[in-house]
Order: structure tokens, then sequence, then C-alpha cells
């Protein structure tokens, strides 16, 4: 067999950011704290290099590479983008919080870029192999972010239980990987498919192999009854990281789902629709309902996260193209909404101060209406009320669902996002029909007063335009 | 000209520039700016009215362009005799809600003013609106202003009522929202309201949409019994909160009644027209007692607005048994005309109502019928006007409240006599809870301190009420011009409606 040189241009981005990282690995090295921002604005260069690459190499037919292991097509451009987005969002968010703190270091972001390496193979991965190794890059990555804070105990026992949870959840997608290799004979998720479309349908281990890759999945989405340590880790957490896990890394969770689950078992469907349905309606529910009982806004909004997970698979369970895109444009949209969230919460934050109480946000109207009006679009854009994006976020994946015939799913799914508007309206309440506690001026540095702002406009202009990310979102996946 | 567009966006844009204004300007020049934004608003929705082609129930004034092409969305305007007036009448509150927190609302002025036109444009959006996604985009954005509205300038228990109203109006309107994806696939995915007319749906399918609708705009109308929110979300509410509520918001439901409900699913409608003929005598009939017994005056008024809308469902689905007794739809015409005189009526009525209770609220800080007494003495202008409006709330000739609900007694009777009798008792019981208020509140000795040192209208309160009552005395003696606006529309609706759709 002849020794051949792959293909290297699709996975240029990848290239690149992982040298990047070692390139600031090793900048970082000679800066002293007070030079930090070099690395800080070298991650974002990484971040604005990789985004260049991608969409230069992005290609509209898919392009296989490293012998067929890696792919890369439209869903995989437009993912990678947002994940970079959302990366460099994260990182402007930050990084007044971090200095404050003292955890502005370069373990930080070479972490950060790990995990976005991580994604971005898990989005391009078309081998079982590649999809575990990008999501293990990503979650070493990220339990080390949640340890970060090492003198912090909620932070060391949130990192803990991260751990201890997701090497649980890898197991089990190792163990359903291993099954389907078993079955299927190949690591290949077109071979899969090739070989799922003609063998027999009645394959006992194939249907092993498939509850033991939801598990994993749903593990790694915080889909219920697999959600446990979604709140403890959001609230355990600096928030600076939570905001780092609550957004991206479900972009490339999302684009798990659709790897293994669309284009490796999608002849399976039959069987993981119904599974799926169950992860759906738990997450819903309990989601909504857990999130009432709230005081904590991470936790709260970690609930909300939850639900928001449910409403995701809502349109992958309707298994046809536009609700495939659907489940795109949410996960888009949600990545939009919790960057803010989460984001508000920084912003109000100051050092010794974490804001993280729903209290904190009394009378946050009198302090600064333009930042209650931005988390006023936030809330109602997580509650689904127009003109947001939130609202055609659902009304996409629902539509999906009915097209299936899924009635009662979407009656289900409305009624409790009815539920779950309270606590969202609870946070308005607290923001503009409360007077203020504390009054402290609100201090922070202007581009991220810029970015928030723009990051809540967004959220406002997709509501009453969403047009074009929705074409996008349907292109890609037609 | 694209005047629809005009009239919804100008106020919505109008009222970010109050908001963005207010860092740099003062509260008086904020408060000019709301009411010329209202004013001009009034006066470019006036070409609607006298543009308006009587003879045809097609739409006009019809603006398309498209919005989100994948989902087929469009934005698309239009109206006709039904929602044409609604509109106006939006446009003509809004300018009385500006004026009336004109010297109440101190606090965040331009807020409270932005959150008044804003949701104007929305209201007004939600009339003229033919697709449906934009319609419900409308529906929805709406509750964000008021809730905002009675959460921060009502009463005491303002955060329980606002959040009350937000999520029974939010509960009732996800199931509509169900039904439109749903008639979306049955109508070869398009989400035009006129398309969903046209539409042949089974009848298992009609009955669930059916129920899907009644959840939604009954929870909005409110019809007994899914009315609690609506006396406490006007407890609560600032004056301007009241009126816009009573006056426009009430009609919402009303209209989604007929622009989606009788039309879409008509054989639903006829099975199931005895669910909604009894909720509404219920309203009429119950609500009534209920009203009497109340000790709070915004709280009698807004129980009073439940029986009243009563009358509008009531007016709306006695086609079916008229059609089904005489094989004609003739008589169920002037039910619905009714129903739709009454809804416009209504909204200068109830409006004006909340308005005087306000009026006395600014003076002397309760609402309750037992602080009150004599005030006749100290405000003998203000009494007169009151008098008025309970009078015409009662439904006294002459007025417009006796006009809407003459026409749909006259229908009720060709329906059923005992529906006729039961609505008729209203005008008993409308005259005893209003005019029992009046007497105790307006008439009899002065009753303490704090109403005797009373003063009467200032010019901008006289000129409100003295506006209003212009306009429910108007409507009252003359009727024939709203009447024939909505005529041609509502004999196409009707003769829609009694085809079955199976």
């Amino acid at each position: 067999m002849a020794f051949e040189i792959p293909n290297f241009a699709p996975a240029l981005p990848e290239i690149f950011v992982l040298t990047m990282i070692c390139v600031v690995l090793v900048v970082d090295l000679f800066l002293t704290d007070k030079n930090r921002s070099i690395t800080y604005l070298l991650s974002q260069a990484t971040l604005l290099g990789a985004a260049v690459l991608s969409v230069i190499v992005q290609s509209s037919v898919p392009e296989y590479t490293f012998g067929g292991m890696f792919v890369n097509d439209g869903m995989g451009t437009v993912l990678k983008l947002f994940i970079y987005l959302s990366t460099a969002i994260v990182f402007i968010y930050s990084r007044e919080y971090l200095i404050e703190r003292g955890l502005f270091k370069g373990e930080y972001f070479v972490l950060a870029l790990f995990a976005v390496l991580g994604m971005m193979v898990m989005v391009s991965a078309n081998n079982l192999l590649v999809i575990y190794l990008g999501l293990e890059v990503l979650s070493l990555a990220m339990y080390a972010m949640v340890a970060l804070n090492r003198d912090s105990d909620v932070a060391s026992e949130a990192a803990m239980k991260y751990f201890v949870l997701g090497a649980i959840a890898s197991g089990m997608l190792l163990y359903g990987m291993s099954m389907l290799y078993g079955a299927t004979g190949s690591l290949d998720h077109t071979a899969i498919a090739s070989f799922i479309q003609q063998g027999s349908s009645d394959d006992i281990v194939l249907k092993f192999a498939l509850v033991f890759i939801i598990i994993g999945l749903a593990f790694k989405l915080g889909a219920v009854p697999f959600h446990m340590w979604v709140p403890d880790v959001y609230h355990g957490a600096p928030t600076a990281i939570t905001l780092f896990i609550t957004a991206a890394p479900k972009i490339a969770a999302f684009a798990m789902l659709m790897r293994l689950l669309v284009e490796g078992l999608g002849g399976l469907i039959d069987h993981w629709q119904d599974m799926l349905i169950i992860l759906a309606v738990l997450s819903i529910i309990a989601g909504n309902v857990i999130a009432i009982a709230q005081t904590n806004i991470k936790r709260m909004l970690a609930y909300s996260t939850i639900s928001h997970v449910g409403f995701l698979l809502l349109g992958i369970i309707a298994g046809t193209s536009s609700g495939y895109s659907a489940a795109m444009f949410y996960v888009i949209a949600y990545t939009l909404m919790s960057l803010a969230g989460f984001g508000m919460i920084i912003l109000l934050s100051r050092n010794g101060f974490e804001a993280d109480k729903l209290e904190d946000f009394k009378g946050l109207n009198q302090r600064s209406p333009w930042f209650a009006g931005m988390m006023l679009i936030v809330m109602f854009s997580m509650a689904g009320v127009p003109p947001t994006v939130g609202f055609y976020a659902k009304l996409a994946v629902l539509s999906a669902v009915v097209d299936t015939g899924l009635v009662w799913l979407a009656v289900l799914a409305v009624v409790f996002s009815v539920i779950g508007a309270f606590y969202y309206l609870r946070v308005i309440k607290y923001m503009y029909f409360d007077d203020a506690v504390d009054n402290t001026p609100i201090s922070s540095a202007y581009d991220m007063r810029a970015v928030m702002s723009a990051n809540g406009l967004l959220i406002l202009f997709l509501g009453i335009y969403p047009t074009g990310l929705i074409a996008l979102c349907t292109a890609v996946l037609a | 000209m694209p005047l629809l567009s005009l009239v919804i966006w100008l106020p919505i844009l109008g009222g970010l520039a109050v908001l963005a204004a207010s860092r740099h300007t003062t509260d008086a020049n904020i408060r000019w700016m709301a009411l010329a934004v209202s004013a001009v608003t009034f006066l470019v929705s006036l070409p609607l009215f006298f543009s308006f082609d009587n003879s045809t129930h097609e739409m006009q004034f019809v603006e398309m362009a498209s919005w989100i092409p994948t989902f087929n969305i469009n934005y698309h305007l239009g109206v006709d005799g039904i929602s044409m007036p609604l509109i106006l009448l939006t446009a003509f509150s809004t300018i009385f809600v500006v004026a009336a927190g004109w010297e109440v609302i101190k606090d965040r002025v331009a807020q409270y003013m932005a959150a008044f036109l804003i949701m104007e444009g929305m209201m007004i959006g939600v009339f003229a609106a033919l697709d449906s996604v934009l319609f419900y985009v409308f529906w929805e954005a709406m509750l964000i202003p008021m809730f905002i509205v009675i959460g921060v300038w009502g009463g005491p228990r303002r955060v329980y009522a606002t959040i009350k109203f937000f999520l029974y109006t939010f509960f009732g309107s996800v199931f509509l929202l169900v039904a439109l994806l749903y008639l979306y696939f049955q109508a070869d995915k398009s989400f035009a309201i006129l398309d969903f007319h046209a539409l042949k749906i089974g009848i298992e399918a009609q009955i669930l949409i059916f129920f899907a609708f009644l959840i939604a705009f009954a929870v909005k109308v409110p019809m007994w019994p899914v009315h609690t929110w609506l006396p406490d979300a006007h407890v609560e509410a600032p004056t301007g909160g009241s009126v816009i509520l009573a006056a426009i918001m009430l009609k919402l439901g009303a209209y989604g009644f007929v622009r989606f409900m009788m039309p879409i699913v008509p054989d639903a409608s006829f099975e199931l027209d005895w669910l909604i003929i009894l909720m509404s005598l219920v309203a009429i009939v119950y609500i009534a007692f209920v009203a009497l017994v109340q000790e709070d005056m915004k709280k009698l008024i807004a129980y009073s607005s439940i029986a009243h809308m009563g009358f509008v469902t009531l007016g709306f689905f006695l086609v079916f048994t008229i059609f089904e007794k005489t094989g004609s739809i003739q008589g169920a015409v002037l039910g619905v005309e009714g129903a739709l005189v009454q809804m416009v009526s209504h909204g200068f009525i109830s409006g004006a109502m909340f308005l005087c209770v306000g009026v006395m609220y600014d003076r002397m800080h309760s609402r309750n019928i037992s602080d009150y007494g004599g005030v006749t003495n100290t405000m003998p202008v203000f009494a007169a006007l009151m008098l008025f409006f309970a009078m015409a709330n009662a439904g006294l000739p002459g007025t417009s409240g006796f006009v809407g609900e003459f026409m749909v007694i006259l229908s009720a009777f060709q329906a059923n006599f005992w529906y006729a009798f039961l609505a008729a008792l209203t005008l008993i019981f409308g005259a005893a809870y209003t005019l029992w208020m009046v007497k105790r509140v307006l008439f009899g000795e002065v009753k303490n301190d704090k109403v005797a040192e009373l003063k009467d209208l200032n010019a901008r309160e006289a000129m409100i009420l003295g506006t209003l009552a212009a306009a429910v005395l108007i409507l009252g003696l003359w009727p024939a011009p709203l009447i024939d606006v909505m005529h041609a529309t509502v004999n196409n609706l009707l003769e829609h409606v009694v085809v079955s759709k199976l």
C-alpha cells in the first residue's frame, strides 16, 4: 500500500489554531502580568485568523480528507464561524472579570483555544475516533478551566463533579462506539451509514450501541435525566468560565448530534427518534419547572439551558432537513442569548461581588436603563416572545415538529414554555419593578459595553429580520 | 403611500425617539413630544376612513413584501370594514392615554410615554396584519410594554397583577401558535390568513383548532371563566394602562373571533356555538351580579367590561342558530354589526369611565366607593360628565352604548327568546351597578373633608372627557357611518361562515 500524503487544505484552520496555541503558550512564558494583554490579543488574532481561513477553505460540496476521517462542508464552516465568534465575545466579556480576580493568565487562553480546537475537530469529524478525539480535547480543557480558580471550594467541587460525570459519559460514548465498530466493522460515518442501509434493521447490537451513544450525547448536551452536572458546574465555575461552557460547546454538541445520529446512524432514525423524544420532553419539563425554584441566576440559567436543549432536540426529532436547519438556527440563537445573559452577570459583577443572585438585578432600570433594556430583550428572547430571535427559533423547531405530525409534542413544549416564561419575567420584575438596593455605578470597559449592546441589539434585530440566518441554516443543510 | 405601515411604525419609531430624547431634554418636552407623535399618528390614520371604499369586502390599503421566504412569511397588511374602525379607535385612544398621564406620571416619564406609543403601533399591527405570523408577532410583542406599564407604574399589588396578566395571555396565545403552524402545513405552506379562510379542514381537526383559538381569544376578551386576570390588571394598572386594556386590548380577542375562528373553522363553530353563547350569557348575567357588589370603582368597571364584552361574543355567534332557524343570514348581520358597534362604543365608554376614576384617584388617592360621596357638590362639571358616561355604560338610548346592545338583542330574538331575555337583563343590571355606584360616589351629602376640598376638572381633563363625551353622543345618535363601513365586510363574512368547509 503506497503512502499517500493527505490533502491538508481543508484542515488548515485546525492546523493554524494548533500552531497558534503553541505560539501563545511559549509567548506567554516570557510575559509579565503587565503585558498579559499580548496573550489576549494573540488569542483574539488566532480566532480571527481561523475565521479567515475557514472562509477561504470553505467548500460547497463536502470535501473529505485524511482518508475520509475529516470532512469540510457548509454546515461545518458556519458552525465553526459561530464557535469563533462566540469565543471571541467570551474573551471580550471575561477580560476585566479575570483581571479583577487574578485569573487573567495565559492558561485561560491556552485552555480556551484548546477547547476551540476540540470543537473544530468535532464539527468536522467523519469518523467515530475523530469525534471522540475532538470531544476529549474539548472536555479536558473545560475540566481544567472550571478548576482554574483553584482556591475556590465551589469551583474545585464543580470541576470534580464535572470531571467524574464527564468521564462516565465519555466512557458510555466510547463503549457505544466500540459496539458500533463491532457490528459494522468500520469507524467511518459514511461506511456505517451505508452498512445500516443495506444490513438487517433488527440488529440488536446496533440498537445497544445506539443507546450508549445517545446517553453519551445526552450527558454532553445536558439533557434530562443526564443533566445533574449542569447546574453545579454553571454555578460553581467562575462566571467567565460558565460563559464559555454555555456558549460554543453547545454548538459543537449540536454538530456531534448531526454527525453521529443523522449522518452516521440516520438509518436508525425510528429508534433514536423515540429516545430523543423522551429526552426532549423531560428536559423541557424539568428545566422549566426547576428553574422557577432557583434564586441564583447562574443556576436559573443553567436550568434554562436544559430546557433549551430540549427545544433543540425537537428539531432533530423531526428528522427532516427543515428540522435540522431549525435545530441549527436554535443553537445559534441560543448561543447569542446565553452569551448576553451570562455577559450581563459579568457586567454587573465587580471584585468581591459576583452579581449572581436574582436580587442583584434589583432596580437595574434605575442604574442603567440601557443595559436593563438589553437584559429585557435577552429574557424575552429566552422566553420565546417576539420580536426577538428566540421566537423564531421556537417557531422553526415547532413547525418542524408539527410537520412530522407530532402535534402533541409541540403543544407540550409550548405549555412548558409558558411555565418557563415565569422565571424570565421574574428577572424583569427585579430589574424594572423593584428599587435598586445597590447603587454602585456600573463600571466596565468600553469594549465590553459596546459588544454587550451589539449582542443585545443583534438578538432584537434577528427577531425583526431573521431571514438571512434562517436562509443560511437552510442552505447548508439542504 | 404605504398608509398602514406608516400608522404602525410612526408611533413605534416615535416611541423609540422619545426614549432616546429623554437624556437630553426635560420631562415637559417629552410629554409634548409624545402627544405630538400620537396626534400625528391619528391624523395619518384618518385617510383610512375617508378613502375607504364601503362597497367592497375586499382588503384595502394592501401592502405586501416578502419577509422570511424560507417559511413563506410575508409582511402583508390590509384592512377591511372590521379592522379599519378598530385602528382608528386605537389611534384615537392613545392620544387620551398620553394626555391622561400628563401630570400623574412623574417617574420615568419617557419610558411611560414610549411604552404606550410602541404599544399603539403593535396593536394597530395586529388589526392590520394579514399574515398570521405577523399577526402573532404583534399580538405577543404587545404584551411586553403592557407588562412593563402595569409593573412599573401600577398600584401596590402590581407585580402579582402584571405577571398574572402576562402568563394568562401568553398561555392562551401559545395554542394559537400551534394551531397556526398546523394550518400552515394544511394550507400548503402559507401563513396568509386569507388562505386559511379558503381551507377545507376535517371536522375533528376543526374542533381542535376551535379550542386552540378559543383559549387564545377567550383569555384576551376575556370571557368567563378565564376573566380573572382582568380585574387584577385593571385595578393595579395606572389610568392609561386601564384605558388601553379596556378600550383596545379586549377588542383584540373579539377581533380574533371574527378574523380567525369563524371563517377558518365554521363547522366547528356551528357545532360548538352553544358553548360560546353559554359563556357569553354567563358573562352578561353572572358577571353583572359580581360587578354589583364591588367596593372598588375600577374593579366594578372592569367587571362591567367583561359583561359588555359578553354582548360582543354573543352577537358574533348568534349567526349559526339564526341560519339554522331561518335559512338566511339577514338577522345575524344585525347581531354581528351590533357586536362590532359595541366594540367601538365600549372603547369610548369604558375608556372614559376609567379616565373618570383616574381623575378622582389623582385627587383622593382612593378608588373605594365608600371613601366618596357628594362629589357633585365640589366637582359639578366632572359629575355631569361622569353621569353621562355612566348612563352610556348602562345603555341609555342616544348614547353609543345603546346602539350596539339594542342591535344584538334584536338579533338574539331571532335566534332564541331566552338568549334575548337574558341578554336584555343586562340593561337592568348594567343600570343597577353603574347607577348605584354613581349614586354613592357623586350624590348625597359631602362625605368627608377630603371630598369637600376637591377641585373641579382642569382644562386638560375637561378637554379629554368632553371629547370622549362628544364621541359617545355622535356614535349614539348617528351610527350610520360606522355601520356602513362594516356592512359589506360583515355580509361577506357571514355568507362565508354558513358554508360548510368539510
